[in-house]
Protein backbone atom coordinates (compact mmCIF):
# COMPACT_ATOMS: atom_id res chain seq x y z
CA UNK A 1 0.00 0.00 0.00
CA UNK A 2 1.43 3.51 -1.37
CA UNK A 3 1.31 5.74 1.41
CA UNK A 4 -0.86 8.50 -0.74
CA UNK A 5 -3.41 5.26 -1.12
CA UNK A 6 -3.19 4.71 2.92
CA UNK A 7 -3.85 8.49 3.72
CA UNK A 8 -6.72 9.19 0.98
CA UNK A 9 -8.44 5.52 2.21
CA UNK A 10 -8.44 7.06 5.86
CA UNK A 11 -9.49 10.30 5.30
CA UNK A 12 -12.28 9.44 3.35
CA UNK A 13 -13.50 6.27 6.32
CA UNK A 14 -12.97 8.92 8.97
CA UNK A 15 -15.10 11.67 6.86
CA UNK A 16 -17.88 8.74 6.71
CA UNK A 17 -17.19 7.60 10.47
CA UNK A 18 -17.66 10.64 11.53
CA UNK A 19 -21.27 11.67 10.19
CA UNK A 20 -22.16 7.57 10.45
CA UNK A 21 -25.95 8.96 12.06
CA UNK A 22 -26.13 9.71 8.37
CA UNK A 23 -23.80 7.88 6.32
CA UNK A 24 -24.87 4.29 8.17
CA UNK A 25 -27.99 4.11 10.44
CA UNK A 26 -30.06 6.36 8.34
CA UNK A 27 -29.94 3.99 5.03
CA UNK A 28 -30.11 1.04 7.55
CA UNK A 29 -33.93 2.21 8.60
CA UNK A 30 -34.99 3.50 5.14
CA UNK A 31 -34.13 -0.48 4.02
CA UNK A 32 -35.73 -1.56 7.36
CA UNK A 33 -38.58 0.30 6.64
CA UNK A 34 -38.80 -0.81 2.85
CA UNK A 35 -38.75 -4.84 4.58
CA UNK A 36 -41.64 -3.74 6.79
CA UNK A 37 -44.15 -2.37 4.09
CA UNK A 38 -43.42 -4.68 1.45
CA UNK A 39 -43.62 -7.78 3.30
CA UNK A 40 -46.59 -6.59 5.39
CA UNK A 41 -48.26 -6.12 2.30
CA UNK A 42 -46.66 -9.20 -0.66
CA UNK A 43 -45.86 -11.89 1.96
CA UNK A 44 -49.00 -13.72 1.95
CA UNK A 45 -49.88 -13.22 -1.83
CA UNK A 46 -46.27 -13.72 -3.39
CA UNK A 47 -43.89 -16.73 -3.58
CA UNK A 48 -41.09 -16.23 -5.42
CA UNK A 49 -38.62 -19.37 -5.11
CA UNK A 50 -40.31 -22.46 -3.95
CA UNK A 51 -40.04 -22.53 -0.17
CA UNK A 52 -38.62 -19.16 0.09
CA UNK A 53 -41.09 -16.95 2.09
CA UNK A 54 -41.29 -13.56 0.50
CA UNK A 55 -39.86 -11.58 3.23
CA UNK A 56 -36.87 -13.95 3.35
CA UNK A 57 -36.48 -13.17 -0.31
CA UNK A 58 -36.46 -9.74 -0.39
CA UNK A 59 -33.47 -9.57 2.15
CA UNK A 60 -30.86 -10.26 0.21
CA UNK A 61 -31.99 -7.46 -2.60
CA UNK A 62 -32.62 -4.96 0.12
CA UNK A 63 -29.20 -5.55 1.47
CA UNK A 64 -27.54 -5.41 -1.81
CA UNK A 65 -29.53 -2.07 -2.89
CA UNK A 66 -28.21 -0.66 0.80
CA UNK A 67 -24.80 -2.09 -0.48
CA UNK A 68 -24.90 -0.06 -4.31
CA UNK A 69 -26.47 2.79 -3.37
CA UNK A 70 -24.36 3.77 -0.54
CA UNK A 71 -21.17 3.08 -2.04
CA UNK A 72 -22.29 5.49 -4.69
CA UNK A 73 -23.04 8.19 -2.53
CA UNK A 74 -19.94 8.06 -0.55
CA UNK A 75 -17.36 8.37 -3.60
CA UNK A 76 -19.96 10.97 -5.40
CA UNK A 77 -20.71 13.50 -2.29
CA UNK A 78 -17.17 13.28 -1.07
CA UNK A 79 -15.94 14.13 -4.43
CA UNK A 80 -18.76 17.14 -5.00
CA UNK A 81 -18.23 18.68 -1.36
CA UNK A 82 -14.76 18.89 -1.38
CA UNK A 83 -15.18 20.32 -5.20
CA UNK A 84 -17.82 22.57 -4.20
CA UNK A 85 -15.95 23.74 -1.17
CA UNK A 86 -12.70 23.99 -2.57
CA UNK A 87 -10.78 21.66 0.14
CA UNK A 88 -10.51 18.76 -3.29
CA UNK A 89 -7.28 20.56 -3.73
CA UNK A 90 -5.80 19.00 -0.39
CA UNK A 91 -5.77 15.86 -2.37
CA UNK A 92 -4.99 17.88 -5.68
CA UNK A 93 -2.31 19.33 -4.64
CA UNK A 94 0.04 16.53 -2.70
CA UNK A 95 1.96 13.68 -5.00
CA UNK A 96 -0.91 11.22 -5.15
CA UNK A 97 -1.01 9.04 -8.40
CA UNK A 98 -4.35 9.09 -10.26
CA UNK A 99 -4.43 5.36 -9.78
CA UNK A 100 -3.66 5.80 -5.76
CA UNK A 101 -6.83 8.45 -5.83
CA UNK A 102 -9.17 6.03 -8.01
CA UNK A 103 -8.51 2.72 -5.32
CA UNK A 104 -8.94 5.00 -2.30
CA UNK A 105 -12.18 6.18 -3.08
CA UNK A 106 -13.47 3.24 -4.48
CA UNK A 107 -12.08 0.95 -1.64
CA UNK A 108 -13.89 4.00 1.05
CA UNK A 109 -17.11 3.60 -1.00
CA UNK A 110 -16.75 -0.52 -1.07
CA UNK A 111 -16.34 0.04 2.68
CA UNK A 112 -19.32 2.44 3.36
CA UNK A 113 -21.19 0.23 1.07
CA UNK A 114 -20.91 -3.24 2.97
CA UNK A 115 -21.20 -1.61 6.38
CA UNK A 116 -24.44 -0.55 5.64
CA UNK A 117 -25.15 -3.81 3.52
CA UNK A 118 -24.19 -5.81 6.92
CA UNK A 119 -26.54 -3.34 9.19
CA UNK A 120 -29.11 -3.62 6.62
CA UNK A 121 -28.62 -7.90 7.30
CA UNK A 122 -28.31 -7.94 10.63
CA UNK A 123 -31.15 -5.71 11.38
CA UNK A 124 -33.38 -7.99 8.95
CA UNK A 125 -32.47 -11.45 10.72
CA UNK A 126 -34.83 -10.19 12.80
CA UNK A 127 -37.51 -10.60 10.36
CA UNK A 128 -36.60 -13.67 8.17
CA UNK A 129 -33.64 -15.56 8.06
CA UNK A 130 -32.64 -16.62 4.63
CA UNK A 131 -30.27 -20.04 4.17
CA UNK A 132 -26.68 -18.88 3.59
CA UNK A 133 -26.09 -21.70 0.79
CA UNK A 134 -23.39 -20.14 -0.89
CA UNK A 135 -21.22 -17.38 0.72
CA UNK A 136 -18.33 -16.86 -1.41
CA UNK A 137 -20.34 -15.39 -4.30
CA UNK A 138 -22.40 -13.41 -2.09
CA UNK A 139 -18.83 -12.05 -1.12
CA UNK A 140 -17.74 -11.72 -4.01
CA UNK A 141 -20.78 -10.18 -5.62
CA UNK A 142 -20.55 -7.49 -3.15
CA UNK A 143 -17.37 -6.20 -3.18
CA UNK A 144 -17.62 -5.64 -7.11
CA UNK A 145 -21.37 -4.62 -6.47
CA UNK A 146 -20.12 -1.34 -4.16
CA UNK A 147 -16.57 -1.55 -6.10
CA UNK A 148 -18.62 -0.79 -9.61
CA UNK A 149 -20.76 1.96 -7.89
CA UNK A 150 -17.85 3.48 -5.73
CA UNK A 151 -16.46 3.86 -9.21
CA UNK A 152 -19.79 5.45 -11.05
CA UNK A 153 -19.79 7.58 -8.10
CA UNK A 154 -16.05 8.67 -8.52
CA UNK A 155 -17.37 9.97 -12.64
CA UNK A 156 -20.79 11.52 -10.88
CA UNK A 157 -18.35 13.29 -8.41
CA UNK A 158 -15.99 14.43 -10.80
CA UNK A 159 -18.89 15.69 -13.46
CA UNK A 160 -21.14 17.39 -11.12
CA UNK A 161 -20.28 21.09 -10.72
CA UNK A 162 -23.32 21.41 -8.35
CA UNK A 163 -25.28 19.31 -5.73
CA UNK A 164 -28.52 19.60 -7.64
CA UNK A 165 -26.45 17.86 -10.91
CA UNK A 166 -25.49 14.93 -8.28
CA UNK A 167 -28.84 14.53 -7.38
CA UNK A 168 -30.36 14.23 -11.17
CA UNK A 169 -27.42 11.75 -11.29
CA UNK A 170 -28.74 9.68 -8.47
CA UNK A 171 -32.16 10.28 -9.55
CA UNK A 172 -32.63 9.56 -13.11
CA UNK A 173 -29.63 7.07 -13.25
CA UNK A 174 -28.47 4.83 -10.02
CA UNK A 175 -32.72 4.78 -8.50
CA UNK A 176 -34.50 3.64 -11.70
CA UNK A 177 -31.80 0.59 -12.42
CA UNK A 178 -31.94 -0.49 -8.41
CA UNK A 179 -35.42 -0.30 -8.65
CA UNK A 180 -35.64 -2.03 -11.64
CA UNK A 181 -33.12 -4.82 -10.83
CA UNK A 182 -35.01 -7.10 -9.28
CA UNK A 183 -34.94 -6.15 -5.87
CA UNK A 184 -38.90 -6.47 -5.20
CA UNK A 185 -39.42 -9.15 -7.66
CA UNK A 186 -38.16 -12.24 -9.68
CA UNK A 187 -37.05 -11.39 -13.30
CA UNK A 188 -39.63 -14.16 -14.28
CA UNK A 189 -42.86 -12.50 -12.99
CA UNK A 190 -42.26 -9.42 -15.45
CA UNK A 191 -43.78 -9.76 -18.65
CA UNK A 192 -41.68 -10.65 -21.66
CA UNK A 193 -40.53 -6.76 -22.88
CA UNK A 194 -39.77 -5.96 -19.18
CA UNK A 195 -37.46 -9.15 -19.13
CA UNK A 196 -35.34 -8.28 -22.05
CA UNK A 197 -35.16 -4.75 -20.60
CA UNK A 198 -34.31 -6.02 -17.56
CA UNK A 199 -31.39 -7.81 -19.10
CA UNK A 200 -29.46 -4.73 -20.06
CA UNK A 201 -29.40 -3.74 -16.90
CA UNK A 202 -26.25 -3.92 -14.75
CA UNK A 203 -27.41 -3.86 -11.66
CA UNK A 204 -30.18 -6.49 -12.38
CA UNK A 205 -27.02 -8.82 -12.39
CA UNK A 206 -25.22 -7.66 -9.32
CA UNK A 207 -28.65 -8.46 -7.07
CA UNK A 208 -29.22 -11.46 -9.18
CA UNK A 209 -25.66 -12.87 -8.49
CA UNK A 210 -25.88 -11.52 -4.56
CA UNK A 211 -28.83 -13.17 -4.22
CA UNK A 212 -27.83 -16.90 -5.58
CA UNK A 213 -25.00 -16.11 -2.56
CA UNK A 214 -28.08 -16.92 -0.17
CA UNK A 215 -30.91 -19.56 -2.15
CA UNK A 216 -28.25 -21.08 -4.35
CA UNK A 217 -31.10 -20.43 -6.84
CA UNK A 218 -30.78 -17.33 -9.08
CA UNK A 219 -32.62 -16.25 -12.33
CA UNK A 220 -29.78 -16.39 -14.44
CA UNK A 221 -26.53 -18.83 -13.63
CA UNK A 222 -24.08 -16.74 -11.51
CA UNK A 223 -21.44 -16.91 -13.68
CA UNK A 224 -22.90 -15.27 -16.19
CA UNK A 225 -24.03 -12.63 -13.71
CA UNK A 226 -20.43 -12.55 -12.64
CA UNK A 227 -18.67 -12.40 -16.18
CA UNK A 228 -20.97 -9.35 -17.05
CA UNK A 229 -20.31 -7.53 -13.79
CA UNK A 230 -16.72 -7.74 -14.08
CA UNK A 231 -16.57 -6.69 -17.38
CA UNK A 232 -18.86 -3.52 -16.38
CA UNK A 233 -16.64 -3.34 -13.29
CA UNK A 234 -13.03 -3.18 -15.71
CA UNK A 235 -14.85 -0.97 -18.43
CA UNK A 236 -15.93 1.51 -15.93
CA UNK A 237 -12.53 1.87 -14.12
CA UNK A 238 -10.40 1.92 -16.80
CA UNK A 239 -13.05 4.71 -17.99
CA UNK A 240 -12.51 6.85 -14.52
CA UNK A 241 -8.84 6.23 -14.76
CA UNK A 242 -8.69 7.73 -18.17
CA UNK A 243 -10.85 10.37 -16.41
CA UNK A 244 -8.48 11.64 -13.48
CA UNK A 245 -5.27 10.67 -15.59
CA UNK A 246 -6.62 13.85 -18.02
CA UNK A 247 -7.58 15.52 -14.77
CA UNK A 248 -11.19 16.18 -16.61
CA UNK A 249 -12.81 18.72 -14.57
CA UNK A 250 -9.68 18.88 -11.52
CA UNK A 251 -7.40 20.13 -12.95
CA UNK A 252 -8.07 22.80 -15.18
CA UNK B 1 25.79 25.48 -9.62
CA UNK B 2 22.90 24.76 -7.58
CA UNK B 3 19.39 24.42 -9.38
CA UNK B 4 16.81 27.08 -9.05
CA UNK B 5 14.23 26.19 -6.44
CA UNK B 6 11.94 27.43 -9.20
CA UNK B 7 12.22 27.96 -12.88
CA UNK B 8 9.60 29.10 -15.08
CA UNK B 9 10.16 29.17 -18.83
CA UNK B 10 7.92 30.23 -21.44
CA UNK B 11 4.37 29.43 -19.46
CA UNK B 12 0.98 30.32 -21.79
CA UNK B 13 -2.01 29.56 -20.45
CA UNK B 14 -5.63 30.22 -21.55
CA UNK B 15 -9.11 30.26 -20.21
CA UNK B 16 -11.31 30.19 -23.27
CA UNK B 17 -10.77 33.76 -24.81
CA UNK B 18 -8.46 35.21 -22.42
CA UNK B 19 -5.08 34.97 -22.39
CA UNK B 20 -4.09 35.15 -18.25
CA UNK B 21 -0.40 34.09 -19.18
CA UNK B 22 1.49 35.20 -22.12
CA UNK B 23 4.64 33.30 -21.92
CA UNK B 24 6.22 33.96 -18.29
CA UNK B 25 9.62 32.90 -17.28
CA UNK B 26 11.39 33.43 -14.18
CA UNK B 27 13.54 31.93 -11.64
CA UNK B 28 13.56 31.77 -8.03
CA UNK B 29 17.14 30.78 -7.00
CA UNK B 30 17.41 28.47 -3.39
CA UNK B 31 17.17 30.33 -0.16
CA UNK B 32 15.35 33.40 -1.80
CA UNK B 33 12.69 35.39 -0.42
CA UNK B 34 10.96 36.42 -3.38
CA UNK B 35 7.63 38.25 -4.06
CA UNK B 36 5.08 38.17 -6.61
CA UNK B 37 3.54 41.19 -7.61
CA UNK B 38 0.50 42.12 -9.55
CA UNK B 39 -2.91 44.18 -9.95
CA UNK B 40 -6.01 41.69 -9.24
CA UNK B 41 -6.10 39.21 -12.36
CA UNK B 42 -2.44 39.91 -13.61
CA UNK B 43 -2.44 35.78 -13.47
CA UNK B 44 -0.39 35.04 -9.80
CA UNK B 45 -2.76 32.52 -8.67
CA UNK B 46 -2.97 31.08 -11.79
CA UNK B 47 1.36 30.46 -12.26
CA UNK B 48 1.08 29.38 -8.54
CA UNK B 49 -1.82 26.77 -9.62
CA UNK B 50 0.68 25.52 -12.90
CA UNK B 51 3.76 24.88 -10.15
CA UNK B 52 0.69 23.15 -7.94
CA UNK B 53 -0.57 20.94 -10.53
CA UNK B 54 -3.96 22.60 -9.88
CA UNK B 55 -3.69 23.53 -13.45
CA UNK B 56 -1.91 22.55 -16.61
CA UNK B 57 0.00 25.06 -18.54
CA UNK B 58 -1.27 25.15 -22.72
CA UNK B 59 2.88 25.34 -23.02
CA UNK B 60 6.06 25.65 -21.75
CA UNK B 61 7.85 24.11 -18.36
CA UNK B 62 8.04 24.81 -14.90
CA UNK B 63 10.41 22.75 -12.24
CA UNK B 64 10.39 22.72 -8.33
CA UNK B 65 13.81 22.24 -7.45
CA UNK B 66 14.98 20.96 -10.94
CA UNK B 67 11.79 18.15 -11.15
CA UNK B 68 8.88 19.08 -13.88
CA UNK B 69 5.67 19.73 -12.21
CA UNK B 70 3.83 17.51 -14.77
CA UNK B 71 6.31 14.81 -15.99
CA UNK B 72 8.14 14.40 -12.54
CA UNK B 73 4.87 15.17 -10.33
CA UNK B 74 5.45 13.40 -7.68
CA UNK B 75 9.39 14.73 -6.19
CA UNK B 76 8.03 17.89 -7.53
CA UNK B 77 5.01 18.13 -5.49
CA UNK B 78 6.84 16.97 -2.48
CA UNK B 79 9.40 19.82 -2.58
CA UNK B 80 6.45 22.68 -2.66
CA UNK B 81 4.25 23.91 -0.24
CA UNK B 82 1.65 25.89 -1.22
CA UNK B 83 -0.86 28.37 1.17
CA UNK B 84 -3.75 29.42 -1.35
CA UNK B 85 -5.36 32.25 -1.69
CA UNK B 86 -8.86 31.04 -0.63
CA UNK B 87 -9.94 30.26 2.74
CA UNK B 88 -10.60 26.49 1.71
CA UNK B 89 -10.80 23.83 4.35
CA UNK B 90 -12.91 20.71 5.57
CA UNK B 91 -15.43 20.77 7.28
CA UNK B 92 -15.38 17.36 8.68
CA UNK B 93 -11.67 17.68 11.01
CA UNK B 94 -9.95 18.78 13.57
CA UNK B 95 -7.25 20.92 12.99
CA UNK B 96 -4.89 18.05 14.11
CA UNK B 97 -6.64 15.52 11.86
CA UNK B 98 -6.36 17.81 9.44
CA UNK B 99 -2.63 17.80 9.62
CA UNK B 100 -2.09 13.96 10.27
CA UNK B 101 -4.64 13.46 6.93
CA UNK B 102 -2.20 16.06 5.17
CA UNK B 103 1.23 14.26 6.57
CA UNK B 104 0.14 11.56 5.15
CA UNK B 105 -0.43 11.93 1.98
CA UNK B 106 3.16 13.30 1.37
CA UNK B 107 4.14 9.59 3.02
CA UNK B 108 5.18 11.34 6.24
CA UNK B 109 4.46 9.37 9.23
CA UNK B 110 4.34 9.99 13.19
CA UNK B 111 4.65 13.82 12.21
CA UNK B 112 3.30 14.76 15.60
CA UNK B 113 6.55 16.81 16.59
CA UNK B 114 6.81 18.68 14.09
CA UNK B 115 2.85 19.60 13.86
CA UNK B 116 3.44 20.30 17.49
CA UNK B 117 6.01 22.88 16.53
CA UNK B 118 4.07 24.71 13.44
CA UNK B 119 0.76 25.17 15.67
CA UNK B 120 3.07 26.62 18.27
CA UNK B 121 4.58 29.14 15.77
CA UNK B 122 1.48 29.88 14.43
CA UNK B 123 -0.28 30.39 17.71
CA UNK B 124 -2.09 27.22 17.35
CA UNK B 125 -1.24 25.17 20.09
CA UNK B 126 -5.32 25.85 21.62
CA UNK B 127 -7.19 24.72 18.84
CA UNK B 128 -5.54 21.65 17.99
CA UNK B 129 -8.83 19.37 18.67
CA UNK B 130 -11.05 22.26 17.37
CA UNK B 131 -13.33 21.50 14.54
CA UNK B 132 -12.20 23.68 10.97
CA UNK B 133 -15.49 24.92 11.00
CA UNK B 134 -15.91 26.38 14.93
CA UNK B 135 -13.00 28.17 13.47
CA UNK B 136 -12.71 32.12 12.48
CA UNK B 137 -11.43 32.88 9.82
CA UNK B 138 -7.66 34.09 10.86
CA UNK B 139 -7.31 30.93 12.22
CA UNK B 140 -8.58 28.72 9.08
CA UNK B 141 -6.14 30.76 7.45
CA UNK B 142 -3.39 30.32 10.10
CA UNK B 143 -4.21 26.22 9.70
CA UNK B 144 -3.91 26.66 5.45
CA UNK B 145 -0.09 27.81 6.51
CA UNK B 146 0.28 24.86 8.43
CA UNK B 147 -0.85 22.57 6.10
CA UNK B 148 1.58 23.59 3.39
CA UNK B 149 4.43 22.93 5.95
CA UNK B 150 3.67 19.20 7.27
CA UNK B 151 5.95 18.07 4.50
CA UNK B 152 8.63 20.48 5.39
CA UNK B 153 8.83 21.85 1.67
CA UNK B 154 12.02 23.13 0.48
CA UNK B 155 10.10 25.56 -1.16
CA UNK B 156 6.99 27.54 0.27
CA UNK B 157 4.34 30.05 -2.12
CA UNK B 158 2.02 32.13 0.40
CA UNK B 159 -0.65 33.70 -2.14
CA UNK B 160 -1.99 36.54 -0.57
CA UNK B 161 -1.79 34.97 2.69
CA UNK B 162 -2.64 38.51 4.63
CA UNK B 163 -5.24 39.67 2.93
CA UNK B 164 -7.84 40.67 5.11
CA UNK B 165 -6.12 39.22 8.21
CA UNK B 166 -6.05 41.23 11.64
CA UNK B 167 -2.56 42.88 12.03
CA UNK B 168 -0.99 40.17 14.77
CA UNK B 169 -1.77 37.50 12.34
CA UNK B 170 0.45 39.30 9.87
CA UNK B 171 3.45 39.33 12.58
CA UNK B 172 2.96 35.82 13.73
CA UNK B 173 2.85 35.00 9.94
CA UNK B 174 5.88 37.24 8.81
CA UNK B 175 8.09 36.06 11.64
CA UNK B 176 7.47 32.47 11.30
CA UNK B 177 8.16 32.85 7.45
CA UNK B 178 11.05 34.61 7.93
CA UNK B 179 12.60 32.43 10.28
CA UNK B 180 11.71 29.32 7.43
CA UNK B 181 13.77 31.20 5.32
CA UNK B 182 16.54 31.67 7.50
CA UNK B 183 16.31 27.85 8.16
CA UNK B 184 17.23 27.76 4.19
CA UNK B 185 13.43 27.55 2.74
CA UNK B 186 13.20 29.21 -0.29
CA UNK B 187 9.67 31.53 0.06
CA UNK B 188 7.83 32.78 -2.33
CA UNK B 189 4.60 35.40 -1.57
CA UNK B 190 2.36 37.23 -3.82
CA UNK B 191 0.35 40.06 -1.54
CA UNK B 192 -1.42 43.48 -1.97
CA UNK B 193 0.53 45.09 0.83
CA UNK B 194 3.52 46.44 -0.97
CA UNK B 195 5.25 47.50 2.24
CA UNK B 196 5.08 43.83 3.19
CA UNK B 197 6.95 42.53 0.09
CA UNK B 198 9.71 45.55 0.65
CA UNK B 199 10.49 44.65 3.92
CA UNK B 200 10.80 40.66 3.34
CA UNK B 201 11.29 40.42 -0.06
CA UNK B 202 14.63 41.00 -1.88
CA UNK B 203 13.81 40.19 -5.45
CA UNK B 204 10.32 41.22 -7.18
CA UNK B 205 8.22 40.45 -9.96
CA UNK B 206 5.89 42.16 -10.98
CA UNK B 207 2.72 40.70 -12.94
CA UNK B 208 0.43 42.38 -14.93
CA UNK B 209 -2.21 41.16 -17.43
CA UNK B 210 -0.14 38.15 -17.69
CA UNK B 211 3.29 39.11 -18.38
CA UNK B 212 5.81 39.65 -16.55
CA UNK B 213 6.85 43.52 -16.54
CA UNK B 214 9.37 43.31 -14.65
CA UNK B 215 12.14 41.42 -12.28
CA UNK B 216 14.74 42.64 -10.35
CA UNK B 217 16.25 43.16 -6.50
CA UNK B 218 14.22 45.22 -4.59
CA UNK B 219 16.89 47.73 -3.60
CA UNK B 220 17.74 48.40 -7.59
CA UNK B 221 14.15 48.36 -8.04
CA UNK B 222 13.52 51.09 -5.05
CA UNK B 223 17.20 52.63 -6.40
CA UNK B 224 16.34 52.86 -9.85
CA UNK B 225 12.58 53.44 -10.46
CA UNK B 226 10.97 55.32 -7.23
CA UNK B 227 12.14 59.07 -7.58
CA UNK B 228 14.07 60.64 -4.64
CA UNK B 229 11.68 63.28 -3.52
CA UNK B 230 11.89 66.33 -1.08
CA UNK B 231 9.27 68.03 0.89
CA UNK B 232 10.03 71.61 1.15
CA UNK B 233 8.41 74.15 3.76
CA UNK B 234 9.21 77.42 2.43
CA UNK B 235 9.05 81.22 3.77
CA UNK B 236 8.14 82.92 2.21
CA UNK B 237 5.73 80.32 0.82
CA UNK B 238 6.53 80.61 -2.59
CA UNK B 239 7.97 78.26 -4.80
CA UNK B 240 10.30 80.30 -7.10
CA UNK B 241 8.92 79.95 -11.34
CA UNK B 242 12.43 77.84 -12.00
CA UNK B 243 11.60 75.45 -9.70
CA UNK B 244 7.80 74.86 -10.68
CA UNK B 245 8.72 72.23 -13.32
CA UNK B 246 9.30 69.84 -10.41
CA UNK B 247 7.01 70.22 -8.74
CA UNK B 248 5.00 66.78 -8.42
CA UNK B 249 2.96 67.38 -5.28
CA UNK B 250 2.15 69.35 -1.70
CA UNK B 251 2.53 67.30 1.61
CA UNK B 252 1.42 69.11 4.70
CA UNK B 253 1.60 72.61 3.46
CA UNK B 254 5.36 71.80 1.85
CA UNK B 255 6.10 71.25 -1.33
CA UNK B 256 7.30 67.80 -2.84
CA UNK B 257 9.80 67.76 -5.22
CA UNK B 258 11.00 65.12 -7.67
CA UNK B 259 14.71 64.75 -8.50
CA UNK B 260 16.82 63.09 -10.54
CA UNK B 261 19.53 62.11 -8.11
CA UNK B 262 20.01 63.65 -5.08
CA UNK B 263 22.88 66.14 -6.48
CA UNK B 264 20.20 68.03 -7.66
CA UNK B 265 19.45 69.55 -4.59
CA UNK B 266 22.81 71.56 -4.29
CA UNK B 267 20.88 73.83 -7.78
CA UNK B 268 17.16 73.67 -5.99
CA UNK B 269 18.70 75.35 -2.48
CA UNK B 270 21.20 77.63 -4.63
CA UNK B 271 18.01 78.69 -6.50
CA UNK B 272 16.16 79.45 -3.35
CA UNK B 273 18.83 81.52 -2.21
CA UNK B 274 19.27 83.71 -4.76
CA UNK B 275 15.36 84.40 -5.12
CA UNK B 276 15.54 85.29 -1.23
CA UNK B 277 12.98 82.13 0.15
CA UNK B 278 14.32 80.53 3.33
CA UNK B 279 13.72 76.88 3.79
CA UNK B 280 11.77 76.24 7.38
CA UNK B 281 11.88 72.57 7.38
CA UNK B 282 13.19 69.98 4.55
CA UNK B 283 12.22 66.16 4.56
CA UNK B 284 13.89 63.75 2.11
CA UNK B 285 10.83 61.35 1.35
CA UNK B 286 12.50 57.55 1.06
CA UNK B 287 10.73 56.05 -2.09
CA UNK B 288 8.58 52.83 -1.78
CA UNK B 289 7.62 49.77 -3.75
CA UNK B 290 3.93 51.46 -4.17
CA UNK B 291 5.73 54.00 -6.41
CA UNK B 292 7.30 51.75 -9.13
CA UNK B 293 4.18 49.42 -8.39
CA UNK B 294 2.26 52.44 -9.58
CA UNK B 295 4.65 53.90 -12.28
CA UNK B 296 4.88 50.66 -14.21
CA UNK B 297 1.21 49.81 -13.77
CA UNK B 298 0.50 52.50 -15.31
CA UNK B 299 2.05 51.36 -18.35
CA UNK B 300 5.83 52.44 -17.99
CA UNK B 301 7.01 48.81 -17.69
CA UNK B 302 7.65 46.56 -20.63
CA UNK B 303 7.75 42.95 -20.88
CA UNK B 304 11.49 41.85 -19.65
CA UNK B 305 10.58 38.17 -19.81
N1 LIG C 1 -10.54 28.66 -13.92
C1 LIG C 1 -10.63 29.81 -14.60
N2 LIG C 1 -11.49 29.94 -15.62
C2 LIG C 1 -11.56 31.08 -16.32
N3 LIG C 1 -10.82 32.18 -16.07
C3 LIG C 1 -9.94 32.12 -15.07
C4 LIG C 1 -9.79 30.94 -14.28
N4 LIG C 1 -8.84 31.17 -13.35
C5 LIG C 1 -8.41 32.45 -13.55
N5 LIG C 1 -9.06 33.01 -14.57
C6 LIG C 1 -8.84 34.37 -15.10
O1 LIG C 1 -7.45 34.50 -15.34
C7 LIG C 1 -6.99 35.80 -14.97
C8 LIG C 1 -5.89 35.69 -13.97
O2 LIG C 1 -6.45 35.30 -12.73
P1 LIG C 1 -5.58 35.04 -11.44
O3 LIG C 1 -4.46 34.14 -11.79
O4 LIG C 1 -6.51 34.59 -10.37
O5 LIG C 1 -5.03 36.49 -11.11
P2 LIG C 1 -4.41 37.08 -9.78
O6 LIG C 1 -4.14 35.94 -8.84
O7 LIG C 1 -3.15 37.76 -10.22
O8 LIG C 1 -5.39 38.04 -9.22
C9 LIG C 1 -8.22 36.54 -14.46
O9 LIG C 1 -8.72 37.34 -15.50
C10 LIG C 1 -9.18 35.44 -14.10
O10 LIG C 1 -10.50 35.88 -14.25
MG1 LIG D 1 -4.82 35.64 -6.97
Amino acid sequence: MTPGFRALFYKEILRFYKVAFQTVLAPVITALLYLLIFSHVLEEHVQVYPGVSYTAFLVPGLVMMSVLQNAFANSSSSLIQSKVTGSIIFVLMPPIAYSEFFLAYVAAAAVRGVAVGGGVFVVTLLFALPPLREPLWLIVFALLGSGLLGALGVVAGIWAEKFDQLAAFQNFLIMPFTFLSGVFYSLHSLPPFWQGVSRFNPFFYMIDGFRYGFFGVSDVSPWLSLTIVLVCFFALSLFTLQLLKTGYKLRH
Amino acid sequence: MTQPAIQISQIRKRFGELEALKGVSLSVEQGEFFALLGPNGAGKTTLISILAGLTRADSGEARIMGHDVVHDYRAARHALGVVPQELVFDPFFTVRETLRIQSGYYGVKSNDGWIDEILHNLDLTNKADTNMRKLSGGMKRRVLVAQALVHKPPVIVLDEPTAGVDVELRQTLWAFVRKLNEQGHTIVLTTHYLEEAEALCSRVAMLKQGEVVLLDRTDKLLAQHAEKKVALKLVPDSLPLALQAMKCGEQRGAHVLALQDFAQLDGVLATLRESGVRIEDMEVLTPDLEDVFVKVMHGEGRAVA
